[in-house]
C-alpha cells in the first residue's frame, strides 16, 4: 500500500506540475549539456584514438629533401623507435574542367606490393592501387564528393611542372588528413584541397627522388623520449635536406582536431555547473514556498506523531523526484543530441566511423549533481520544518510585516497608488529573495547574451577579416620562395590590377620552454591588400628589425614587447634567429606573427625573396587571369578571397556552431524557467490577496497589475544586471571557444544584449500570460474563507 | 415578531431572490447548497443570516455579493438582475455598490490601515476620505500602522472602514466576529450598527452566533439550503447588550 505521505507527494506534484516541469527542464538541460558534451568529447577522443591506432598513424614526421632509403634502417635502430616508413610527398595542382582556379593537392606515396607500415589509409570506395599501372590514384573522399568524382573518372594534375592524366581507382580517407586543409591556409574546404595517393615508384619518379624518400614516418616505443629521438633523426637527415622532425602534436590536422576536442572538454567542465547551480536555486525557492504554505499540514502531521525526519524526507522526496526526473530526461536528451552533434563532427573531421559512447560516469555525475542540487536546495528549508512547533504550525502565519518600508514611502505617497505601493513593498520586504530572483534572471540573460555575443563576435571577426584586413581578390602561392622579379611576371598577367608580394615562413617560435609552431608573415611597408591590423583597425607599424606578435600568441609564449624570441626557421638553410618582439597586437583572427618583408628576408639572409602575393583582379577578366595563373609553373595555388571567406564562415557555423546553438537554446530555456517560476511563486503567495482585491471590485487587469507589476519591476532591474553578467560570461565563453587557430573576440555587442533582453521580455510576457490565466480563474469565494 | 412580507413595498427591496438553487458537482456526487431560496431584503435594514455550517448561508451571500452565480433562479439588486450580468458587469457591481467584510479581514499586509482604505477609495465613484472612514470605526489615530501592528478587533475595524469608505449600498459581512473575543466582537458590531444607522447602508451579516440576531431588523435562519424561518425583530438590542 502506498503510504499516505507518498500519495500526498504525487498529488502535490500534480498540483504544481507546470512549475515542477519548468524546474525539471532546467535540471534536464543542465544534465543534457553535461551528457552531450561529455559524450561528444569522449566519443571524439575514442574515435580519434581508435582511428589513429587502427591505421597506424605515425608519432613523428620527418621531412627531408631527398634521403636514401638505407637511412631508414639507421632510423629504425635509434633508441625508442618502434617502426619506420619512408615515403614520398609532394605538392600538386589539380586542373578540374570548368574551374579556372587550380586546386591544390598533396600527393602521398603508398608502398608498392605491401601494406604501409605507418599511415595506412581507409579505402571507402573502389580498389587499391595496382603498382604496375602508372596512372592510378586514390583520391581523398571528401574532395571527390565535393566535385562528384568517382572511381573510374579521370583527373588531370600538374606535378613538379609536368601535367599528367590519372585514373581514379578508389576513394580513401586517412587519420593524417582528418582536417583537410591546403598548406598555408587556415580553413578546411573539401572542394579546394585534395590528397592523391599514388604508387611509391610512380610518385618518386614524378618528384625525381627515385630510390629515395622525402619524408620519414616514425612510430615510437611506449616511453620513448621524444626530444632525443627528434634530435637523433634530425642529425641523420640534416645532410639530406631534413627540415626538422616534428611530433604528432605538431601535425596540423591532429593539432586542430585535438584543440577542437580540448575546447569541447573545457566547455563540458565549465558550463553545466552553472546550469545546475541555477536549478538548485530554483528548487530551494519552490520548496521554501511549499513549506510555508503547508505549515498547518506540517503542524498537523507533527501533532499526529510524525517525526520531523519523516516529514523532512517527504519534502526532500518532492525535490528529488523533480531533480531525478529532470536528470533522467536530460540523460536521454543528452544522448540524442550528442549523437546528432557527433554526426556533424564526424563529417567535419572526416572520421570513417564514429564510436558514440558516453562515459557511464557522465550519467552518474549528471544524476548525482542533480540530486546534490536538489538536496542543497531542500536542506536549506528542512531546518524550518524541524523548528516548527506543532501548535504554532496550526495557527495561520502572522501576516508579513511591512513596517520597515513605511518611512521610505512617506515621500512617494503622492505619486503612487495603492497597488503600486503593494508592488514596491512586496519587493522591499524580502530584498534578499527579490535579489536572488533578479540575479537568477540576470544570469540566464547573461548566458544568452554571452552566447549570442560570442556568436556575433565570430561573424564580425570573419566579416572584418575579409573586408578590412584582407582586401585582395585572390592570393597566389608560389611553389617555393622566388625572386621578387616574379612580381613583374604577375603584373603582366592580364586582369591583374595590383600585386602585393609577401613572404611566409614556417617557423617554431620559442621562449624558454614555451613554443609555438606556426608562420611569420613578411609584409610590404605599407600594405594595401593584405594588411596587419589591430582590433581598433589601426594598421600595425612594421619595422625592419623585429617581430610583431598577436596578443594570443604572446600569451601562449609568455612574452612581452621588448623581449627577445628564438625563431627556428623550418625551411631553406633553417637558421635559428634571435629577434626582438617590437609590439604585441590585438589581431582580429588567428594568432599571426608579422615582420616587414625586407626585415624577414634580411634575417634569413635571402634578400628579395617572396613566397606569394596578394592580387587585385579585374573582375571582367578574372576567368582569363586564373587560367593564365594555372598555367604558370611557379604558381603552387590560388585562393579566392570569396571562397576562403565562405569556407571559414562554414567552419564557424558547422561543428562548434551547432554547439553554440544548443547553448543559446539552453540559456533561453533557463531564462524562461527562472522568470516563469518567479511569477508562479509570486502568484501562489499572493493568490489570497489577489482574490480579495477581486472581491473588493478590482478588475482582472487591476489585480494582475499587482502581481505582474512586481515581475515587470524585477525584469527591469534584471536587464542591466544581465548585460553585466553577459560581459563577464562572454570572457569565459570566448576563451573556451578560442584556439590557436582563431581567437574569438570576447566582446558583447548591443545586438547580443538586445536579443537577450528580448528573450527575457519574451519569457516574461509568456510567463505573465500564463500567470494571468491563473489570476483570471481565481476563486473569489475562497477569499471569503479562512486564510491558509 | 411580525409577518415580514407585508411590511415592505417592492421598490424598497435591496435584494429579491426567486427559486435560487446552487448545485456543486454532478450526478451522485452533487451537493445541493441551495434548494430554491426566495428572499426579500428591504433597503436600509441590518439583516442577520443564521445557520449551521453547510446551511447555505455563505453560498447565498456569495451570490448576492456577485462572487458566484446560482445554478438556477433569479437574484435582483433593486431593478438589476444580478443573474444576468457578465463577469465585467459583476465586477462593476462589486466596485460600485458592494462592501465586503471577511472573517479573517483580508487586509493587504503590505499596505497601512489608511492605504488599505485608499485601495478602495481610489477605485470608487464618490468615496469618503480614508481618514473619515477610519474615524467612523474609531481608528483615526492608527491610520499609519500596518496590519501586523494592529491588535484585537482593530484589523477587522480597518476592514470595515475599507468596506464602507466607498459608501456602498450594501455591506456583506461573513462571520465578522468569528475570529474575535466577545468584547472586541461587540466593538465591531457597534461599528456595523453605526454604519447601518448613520449611512443608511443595508448590512447583511452571516453568523452562527445566534445572539447576534438580537441586533438585527430582520433575521433569516437557514438550514439545508433553504430558508427555515424569517422573522422581524420588534425589539432590537444595542451591541453592548448582547451576550455570547
Amino acid at each position: 500500500m502506498v503510504a499516505p505521505l507518498d500519495r500526498k507527494l504525487w498529488r502535490d506534484l500534480k498540483a504544481t506540475r507546470t512549475q515542477a516541469l519548468a524546474i525539471a527542464m532546467v535540471v534536464a538541460v543542465g544534465v543534457l549539456l553535461l551528457v552531450m558534451m561529455d559524450g561528444l568529447v569522449n566519443s571524439l577522443e575514442q574515435t580519434k584514438a581508435t582511428y589513429y591506432e587502427r591505421y597506424r598513424l605515425a608519432d613523428v614526421f620527418a621531412p627531408a629533401k631527398r634521403a636514401p632509403k638505407r637511412l631508414l634502417e639507421r632510423i629504425a635502430n635509434l633508441e625508442g623507435v618502434a617502426a619506420v616508413e619512408g615515403r614520398v610527398v609532394g605538392g600538386a595542382l589539380i586542373d578540374l574542367p570548368g574551374q579556372a582556379v587550380p586546386v591544390r593537392a598533396q600527393a602521398v606515396s603508398l608502398p608498392d606490393y605491401r601494406e604501409p607500415r605507418l599511415n595506412a589509409i581507409y579505402l571507402s570506395d573502389g580498389r587499391h592501387l595496382d603498382p604496375r599501372r602508372r596512372d592510378e590514384v586514390l583520391l581523398l573522399e571528401g574532395f571527390a564528393q565535393a566535385h562528384g568524382l568517382r572511381p573510374g573518372d579521370r583527373l588531370t594534375a600538374t606535378m613538379n611542372g609536368a601535367r599528367r592524366s590519372f585514373a581514379i581507382v578508389g576513394l580513401a580517407q586517412s587519420p593524417e588528413f582528418l582536417y583537410a586543409v591546403a598548406p598555408g591556409e587556415l580553413t578546411p574546404d573539401d572542394s579546394r584541397f585534395a590528397v592523391l595517393w599514388m604508387s611509391e615508384e610512380n610518385l618518386a619518379a614524378a618528384f625525381d627522388v627515385d630510390g629515395a624518400f622525402n619524408e620519414a614516418l616514425i612510430a615510437l616505443d611506449r616511453g620513448a623520449r621524444e626530444p632525443a629521438v627528434l634530435a637523433a633523426v634530425d642529425r641523420l637527415l640534416r645532410p639530406f635536406g631534413g627540415i626538422g622532425a616534428y611530433t604528432l602534436a605538431d601535425q596540423f590536422s591532429n593539432r586542430i582536431v585535438s584543440e577542437e576536442i580540448e575546447g569541447l572538454r573545457l566547455s563540458a567542465t565549465n558550463v553545466p555547473p552553472i546550469f545546475m547551480a541555477v536549478a538548485a536555486f530554483l528548487l530551494y525557492i519552490v520548496i521554501t514556498r511549499m513549506v510555508q504554505a503547508e505549515r498547518t499540514q506540517i503542524g498537523l502531521l507533527k501533532a499526529f506523531g510524525y517525526r520531523s525526519t519523516a516529514i523532512a524526507a517527504h519534502y526532500l522526496k518532492f525535490a528529488l523526484v523533480i531533480a531525478i526526473g529532470g536528470a533522467l530526461l536530460g540523460c536521454l536528451l543528452g544522448l540524442l543530441s550528442g549523437q546528432a552533434l557527433a554526426r556533424t563532427y564526424q563529417t567535419y573531421f572526416k572520421f570513417p566511423f564514429l564510436e558514440f559512447q558516453v562515459d557511464p560516469a557522465a550519467f552518474a555525475i549528471g544524476i548525482a549533481t542533480s540530486v546534490a542540487a536538489a538536496c542543497t536546495g531542500g536542506m536549506l528549508v528542512l531546518r524550518r520544518i524541524f523548528l516548527l512547533a506543532p501548535a504554532v504550525a496550526m495557527r495561520p502565519p502572522a501576516p508579513a510585516s511591512y513596517a520597515r518600508s513605511a518611512r521610505l514611502f512617506g515621500r512617494l505617497r503622492r505619486f503612487l497608488d495603492q497597488p503600486s505601493r503593494m508592488v514596491l513593498r512586496q519587493l522591499l520586504r524580502q530584498p534578499g529573495r527579490a535579489f536572488a530572483a533578479i540575479l537568477g534572471i540576470a544570469v540566464g540573460m547573461g548566458l544568452c547574451a554571452a552566447t549570442l555575443g560570442v556568436l556575433a563576435g565570430f561573424d564580425e571577426a570573419v566579416a572584418l577579416n575579409f573586408s578590412v584586413v584582407d582586401r585582395s581578390d585572390a592570393t597566389v602561392t608560389l611553389i617555393e620562395p622566388l625572386s621578387d622579379r616574379t612580381v613583374f611576371e604577375l603584373q603582366r598577367v592580364p586582369g591583374i590590377v595590383k600585386v602585393e608580394p609577401f613572404r611566409a615562413v614556417s617557423v617554431i617560435l620559442r621562449n624558454g620552454r614555451k613554443s609555438h609552431r606556426g608562420g611569420i608573415n613578411g609584409l610590404v611597408p605599407e600594405p594595401q591588400l593584405g594588411r596587419a591590423l589591430t582590433t581598433e583597425l589601426d594598421p600595425l607599424y612594421l619595422r625592419d628589425e623585429g617581430i610583431v606578435l598577436a596578443a594570443s600568441l604572446a600569451r601562449k609564449l609568455d612574452v612581452a614587447a621588448g623581449a627577445r624570441l628564438s625563431v627556428e626557421v623550418r625551411e631553406g638553410r633553417r637558421p635559428v634567429l634571435d629577434l626582438p618582439v617590437i609590439a604585441i597586437a590585438d589581431t582580429l583572427i588567428g594568432a599571426p606573427a608579422y615582420m616587414s618583408l625586407r626585415g624577414l628576408n634580411q634575417a634569413l639572409r635571402e634578400p628579395g625573396r617572396i613566397s606569394g602575393a596578394y592580387l587585385r583582379v579585374d573582375s571582367q577578366q578574372a576567368q582569363t587571369t586564373y587560367e593564365t595563373l594555372k598555367g604558370m609553373p611557379a604558381v603552387a595555388g590560388v585562393t579566392l578571397r570569396s571562397e576562403a571567406q565562405a569556407s571559414l564562415q562554414r567552419m564557424m557555423d558547422e561543428g562548434s556552431g551547432g554547439m553554440r546553438f544548443v547553448m543559446a537554446l539552453v540559456a533561453a530555456i533557463i531564462t524562461f524557467g527562472i522568470v516563469f517560476n518567479s511569477a508562479r511563486i509570486a502568484f501562489a503567495e499572493r493568490a489570497q490577496d489577489l482574490a480579495s482585491l477581486r472581491v473588493l471590485g478590482f478588475t482582472r487587469a487591476e489585480a494582475a497589475y499587482v502581481l505582474l507589476g512586481e515581475l515587470a519591476l524585477m525584469i527591469l532591474l534584471a536587464l542591466p544586471l544581465g548585460a553585466l553578467t553577459g560581459m563577464l560570461l562572454a570572457d569565459g565563453l570566448a576563451a573556451g571557444f578560442s584556439s590557436d587557430l582563431y581567437s574569438v573576440p570576447a566582446r558583447i555587442d548591443a545586438g547580443a544584449v538586445g536579443t537577450a533582453s528580448l528573450a527575457v521580455l519574451g519569457a516574461a510576457l509568456l510567463s505573465g500570460w500564463l500567470v494571468k490565466r491563473d489570476i483570471d480563474q481565481l476563486d473569489l469565494v475562497s477569499a471569503m474563507k479562512s486564510r491558509d | 415578531m411580525n409577518d415580514p412580507a407585508a411590511t415592505v413595498s417592492a421598490e424598497d427591496l435591496a435584494f429579491r431572490t426567486r427559486e435560487i438553487t446552487k448545485v456543486y458537482g454532478e450526478g451522485p456526487a452533487a451537493v445541493h447548497a441551495l434548494r430554491g431560496v426566495d428572499l426579500d431584503v428591504p433597503r436600509g435594514e441590518l439583516v442577520v443570516l443564521l445557520g449551521a455550517s453547510g446551511s447555505g448561508k455563505s453560498t447565498l451571500l456569495n451570490i448576492l455579493g456577485g462572487l458566484d452565480r446560482p445554478t438556477s433562479g433569479q437574484a435582483c439588486f433593486f431593478e438589476q438582475e444580478l443573474t444576468a450580468l457578465s463577469d465585467a458587469a459583476l465586477t462593476r457591481y462589486r466596485r460600485e455598490h458592494v462592501g465586503f467584510v471577511f472573517q479573517f479581514y483580508n487586509l493587504m499586509p503590505s499596505l497601512t490601515a489608511r492605504e488599505n482604505v485608499e485601495l478602495v477609495t481610489e477605485i470608487a465613484e464618490s468615496p469618503m476620505p480614508a481618514e473619515e472612514a477610519l474615524s467612523l470605526v474609531g481608528l483615526a489615530d492608527r491610520a499609519d500602522h500596518f496590519p501586523t501592528e494592529l491588535s484585537g478587533g482593530e484589523p477587522q475595524r480597518v476592514a470595515i472602514a475599507r468596506a464602507v469608505a466607498k459608501r456602498p449600498t450594501v455591506l456583506f459581512c461573513d462571520e465578522p466576529t468569528g475570529a474575535l473575543d466577545s468584547s472586541t466582537g461587540r466593538q465591531v458590531l457597534r461599528v456595523l450598527s453605526n454604519v447601518n444607522e448613520n449611512l443608511g447602508t443595508t448590512v447583511l451579516i452571516i453568523t452562527h452566533a445566534a445572539a447576534t440576531a438580537q441586533l438585527a431588523h430582520r433575521v433569516i435562519a437557514m438550514a439545508d439550503g433553504a430558508v427555515r424561518e424569517l422573522a422581524v425583530n420588534d425589539e432590537r438590542r444595542a451591541p453592548e447588550e448582547i451576550q455570547w
